[in-house]
C-alpha cells in the first residue's frame, strides 16, 4: 500500500482516538515540548539553588555546621538524581527486571511469538539493536524515539536533552468464561487479582512495545498527547540509570539524531 | 493475501484471511473486523516507508492489518 498523506508534520488525518479523547490536554507539538523541556531545567536548578543557598549559608555563618549542610547539599544532588531515574525506570526495556517476559507466569511461547512479530515491525536494521538492549528505535518528527514496555524515551534534535516519557496498553479484562460446574478449592485456575472481577490479560513484553511502536507511527503528536512526561533532562542523567545492557540504545539514538 | 491479526496474550491470533475478490472471505474478514472494533480494539495499517495509519473500515488491499488495545499514560 502506498503511504497516506500528512496533514502536518508528525499528525496523520486519522489521528490517535486515545489522543482526541484527552479534549482537556494541550496538544502536543515542538513548542510545548520545547517549553516542558525549559520548564523542567529551571525546576532541576531552583531544587539546587533552594538546598545549596541554605548549605552555603550555614557554612558562612557557622563551619562547625557542616553536617547540616552537608544535608542540604545531598539533597541537591539526590533530588535531581532521583527524577532522572524515576524517568529511566518508566521504559522497562524487553527482558528488564520489570519486563513481563520475566513474569512467573509468563509463557515462552506467546513471548517467542510476540518478539518475531515485533522484529518484523522494526525491520532488518533495528532488529539487532532491539534483540540487545531490549528498545525499539523509531525516527520521528520531534527526534529519534526509544520504545519499551512501558514507556518511551525521546531523544531530541541536537542529541543532549531527552525526554521519557510514561505510557502503556490501557488495562483490558477478559471476556467473563463460564465458570465450571462444582469448581473444587485449590484447583489450577487463573490467578485473579485482588478487587478485579475477572483476570487481566497481561500481554507478552514484546506485544506491549508493538502496540507503543505503532500507535507511534500512527500520530506521534497524538502519542506524545497521551503519554505523560515523567522527565526532561540531559541524555547523561538518563543514561546511568538504564540497565548497562540497554545503554546502547540511547548511544544508537544520539547517532540517529544527527 | 490479506490476514487480520489481534495482538493478545498469545502473541497474536490471525483472525482472518482474504484474497482480494473473494466475496466470502472478505466478508468474514469485515466482520471479524467490526466486531473487534465494537470491543474497543484499535486497527492499524503499516506501510513500506515504516509508518502506521489508524483504520476504521478493513482495507482489503492491505496485506497486514493489525488490531491492537488503545494506549494511556502511565
Amino acid at each position: 500500500m502506498s503511504a497516506p498523506e500528512a496533514t502536518a508534520p508528525g499528525r496523520v488525518a486519522n489521528g490517535l482516538d486515545e489522543a482526541a479523547r484527552l479534549h482537556w490536554r494541550e496538544d502536543a507539538s515542538e513548542a510545548t515540548l520545547r517549553r516542558d523541556g525549559r520548564r523542567w531545567t529551571a525546576w532541576t536548578a531552583w531544587i539546587v539553588t533552594v538546598f545549596c543557598v541554605p548549605g552555603v549559608l550555614l557554612l558562612a555563618i557557622e563551619p562547625l555546621t557542616f553536617p547540616a549542610a552537608a544535608i542540604c547539599f545531598a539533597h541537591a544532588w539526590a533530588i535531581p538524581r532521583i527524577q532522572a531515574r524515576r524517568g529511566a525506570r518508566q521504559v522497562v526495556p524487553i527482558g528488564s527486571e520489570r519486563s513481563a517476559g520475566r513474569r512467573v507466569d509468563a509463557a515462552r511461547g506467546p513471548e517467542r511469538v510476540a518478539l518475531g512479530l515485533l522484529g518484523d515491525l522494526v525491520g532488518h536494521a533495528q532488529r539487532d539493536l532491539l534483540a540487545a538492549t531490549g528498545l525499539a528505535l523509531e525516527r520521528g518528527g520531534l527526534g529519534v524515539w526509544l520504545i519499551g514496555e512501558q514507556g518511551a524515551i525521546l531523544i531530541r534534535p541536537g542529541g543532549r536533552r531527552v525526554d521519557c516519557w510514561c505510557v502503556r496498553v490501557a488495562e483490558q479484562q477478559q471476556a467473563p468464561q463460564h465458570k465450571a460446574p462444582q469448581q473444587r478449592r485449590g484447583s489450577a485456575t487463573p490467578r485473579r487479582r485482588r478487587g478485579s472481577a475477572t483476570p487481566r490479560e497481561e500481554l507478552p513484553a514484546g506485544d506491549r512495545v508493538a502496540h507503543l511502536l505503532l500507535a507511534l507511527r500512527e500520530d506521534e503528536l497524538g502519542f506524545a498527547k497521551v503519554a505523560n512526561l515523567g522527565f526532561s533532562g540531559a541524555r547523561w542523567r538518563v543514561r546511568q540509570h538504564l540497565p548497562a545492557v540497554s545503554r546502547p540504545a540511547l548511544d544508537a539514538a544520539r547517532a540517529a539524531v544527527d | 493475501m490479506g490476514r487480520l491479526i489481534r495482538l493478545d496474550r498469545t502473541g497474536h491470533t490471525t483472525l482472518a484471511e482474504w484474497r482480494t475478490g473473494d466475496g466470502s472471505g472478505e466478508e468474514r474478514a469485515a466482520a471479524a473486523f467490526r466486531a473487534e472494533l465494537e470491543r474497543g480494539m484499535v486497527a492499524s495499517v503499516s506501510y513500506d516507508d515504516g509508518t502506521a495509519e489508524v483504520v476504521r473500515k478493513l482495507p482489503l488491499d492491505a496485506e497486514l492489518v493489525v488490531l491492537r488495545r488503545p494506549i494511556a499514560g502511565g
